[in-house]
């Protein structure tokens, strides 16, 4: 099943330019997602990622520059454009009133198929996205999981060329987005070209092979998710003693160590926690026996990957504009 | 996994995308929606529409208990100081074809308070971003607020039957009289779609409706004969297309010379049409 993907760009953006009075929400963007890859769009809240998502769909006119999707101009050729096309917004853009196979059924219509064709594309996405138990349910009923779910077989009935998913896993708990996540893959793995704003790095991380890193309508980075990372550097482990008085005993074995990251631990005495940068998985297994082999009794530790402050930090040297984004990713346990 | 084929984004050539789709009906080169294929967009929307009606069937109420409380309202209360005592049956005739001009402003108020409503919602965002002619969304309001006016007019002339009106012409006449009145308040139904789109908030929407409605609804021949008014309310109230309404209706009803406000409303109707609905639609595809 899955497609080759080809050196031709599906979307491609020059130069656009978005103003709302004196608000510049996309200043000058360039970017290219190649045919069947997914491209992240990271961000902080007020960079311009929604506002690029909405050119992109012809929802907005931009001011200057161009961008075609599919070989179609989003300006000139906007008609021919939204054929190709499947949008899964912040907030789930499905009519509450109307249930699960009312939505989709509305959506085949739309699209010209026939009653008996949108009846059975409906009841196939239900059935593909897990939602055929709650086909006959308003849709106003669903949970958050299952809302997301039901907004992408809504995008997915027309069989986009290209998909753009703007932050589609926002405000989900961790188990859900999980669960958006897996048909996103399965998406791509389809062949979807897809355009995916968020604000999580470890979303990025999961679904995007490229990222473009944006803050106040520009583009700050661009490059393969791996070559960022390096960039911005891998995992923090963070490791709180029970004794704190021992933190930089903890420290200066580290050090000894003399690996690359690990010999880079620093001691925060205010939160009594030791952050250890992580390279590899096997640095990450060597630090634990170490730190276990010597006898520091541990009451916490967890890893983290770096969060869109970090990130932003390693790439501008500044924090982000968005103030209150510091939110980790972590998987913790309380040991 | 599953029976999706899937369609090659025909990026860098010329060659169409969503070729080999499921979709049946070809577009047109340039995109554009043919008239079939519109027609069958409107009714996949209208259906949504009474589809949300269905879910909350509360939302009938103005348009079941208007009527009733009205005309109760009009006939008791008015009835026998315009009429005269004991002659309520008189009033009902005079009031009955005017109230039927009240339903429908009163329900393309609510027109206008629900899509500013739905505006909030980003199911309007997916509409948007469908090969859909834009102003499919907005006739398909439309074509299900004539349905919920229809139904307050039969429930409104079902009471004035009980309350003692009787047709002095035909059922065609009281059927010409039903239409004009969808007519006009299709035409009104764009004036509060475009109010509903331009106002920030449903309320807004809701107090300036009230702002236009009141002058209109009770300087006009709808609860009493113009005839007692001094001039310059009268010279309003023969401009008021709810006037003209009401007695285009009225006389449809009763008998009388009905081709001056006929032709009134209708030229009424097509003007209001004329200049709100294109700017409604406008209004609705650049709506950011």
């Amino acid at each position: 099943m899955t497609r080759s993907q080809t050196d031709a760009n599906a979307i491609e953006v020059r130069g656009l330019v978005k103003h709302f009075g004196e608000t510049k929400a996309l200043d000058g963007v360039d970017l290219d997602v190649r045919e069947g890859t997914v491209l992240g769009v990271l961000g902080p809240n007020g960079a311009g990622k929604t506002t690029l998502v909405r050119c992109l769909s012809t929802l907005l006119v931009p001011d200057a520059g161009t961008a075609t999707v599919a070989g179609y101009d989003v300006v000139r050729q906007p008609r021919q454009l939204r054929r190709t096309i499947g949008l899964t917004g912040q907030y789930a853009s499905v009519d509450e009133k109307l249930s699960g196979f009312e939505n989709l059924y509305m959506i085949g219509r739309l699209l010209d198929l026939s009653r008996a064709d949108a009846r059975r594309r409906a009841d196939e996405m239900l059935e593909r996205f897990s939602l055929t138990e709650a086909a006959k349910r308003p849709a106003m009923n669903y949970s958050g999981g299952m809302r997301r779910r039901l907004d992408l077989a809504a995008s997915m009935i027309g069989r986009p060329a290209v998909l753009y998913l703007d932050e589609p896993t926002t405000g989900l708990d961790p188990r859900t987005r999980n669960e958006v996540w897996d048909e996103v893959k399965l998406m791509v793995s389809e062949g979807v070209t897809v355009l995916l704003t968020t604000q999580y790095m470890e979303e990025a991380e999961q679904l995007a092979s490229e990222l473009t890193v944006v803050d106040r309508g520009k583009v700050i980075a661009q490059g393969e998710v791996d070559e960022l990372k390096a960039k911005v550097g891998g995992r923090t482990l963070k490791v709180r003693p029970v004794d704190p008085a021992r933190l930089p005993e903890m420290a200066a074995a580290l050090r000894e160590t003399g690996l690359d990251g690990v010999a880079g631990a620093t001691v925060v005495p205010d939160e009594g926690a030791l952050y250890v940068p992580i390279l590899t998985d096997q640095q990450l297994t060597a630090v634990v026996t170490l730190l276990g082999s010597r006898g520091f009794g541990i009451a916490h530790i967890g890893t983290h990957l770096p969060s869109l402050d970090e990130v932003f930090l390693a790439i501008t040297g500044q924090k982000t504009t968005g103030s209150e984004l510091s939110d980790t990713t972590s998987e913790e346990v309380a040991a | 996994m599953s029976t999706t084929t899937v369609t090659k984004a025909a990026a860098g050539t010329s060659g169409a995308p969503g070729a080999g789709s499921a979709r049946p009906a070809a577009p047109t080169a340039d995109g554009r929606i043919g008239l079939r294929a519109n027609l069958r967009h409107i009714g996949a929307l209208a259906r949504r529409n009474a589809l949300q009606i269905k879910q909350d069937p509360e939302s009938m109420f103005d348009a079941v208990f208007m009527p009733i409380i009205f005309i109760l309202l009009f006939v008791y209360v008015f009835g026998g100081a315009i009429s005269g005592k004991g002659n309520n049956d008189v009033y009902v005739n005079y009031v009955t074809p005017g109230l039927m001009a009240m339903m429908g402003m009163n329900i393309a108020m609510g027109v206008g308070v629900g899509i500013n409503d739905d505006f909030k919602k980003g199911v309007m965002d997916r509409f948007r971003t469908m090969p859909i002619a834009r102003s499919s969304v907005l006739i398909a309001k439309i074509v299900v607020e004539l349905g919920r006016m229809l139904i307050a007019t039969a429930i409104l002339l079902g009471m004035g039957f009980l309350l003692g009106l009787s047709i002095h012409t035909s059922v065609l006449h009281l059927l010409a009289a039903i239409g004009l009145s969808v007519v006009f308040g299709a035409s009104l139904m764009w004036i509060f779609i475009l109010l509903g789109l331009s106002l920030k908030s449903a309320q807004a929407v809701q107090g300036m409706a009230m702002l236009v409605l009141m002058p209109l609804q009770f300087g006009s021949s709808i609860f009493a004969p113009t005839t007692t008014m001094p001039g310059w309310l009268e010279t309003f109230t023969d401009y008021n297309p709810l006037s003209n309404l009401a007695d285009a209706a009225r006389n449809l009803i009763n008998g009388g010379a009905v081709a001056h406000s006929v032709w009134m409303t209708l030229g009424w109707s097509l003007v209001i049409t004329l200049v709100t609905a294109p700017l409604a639609v406008s209004r609705f595809r650049k709506k950011t």
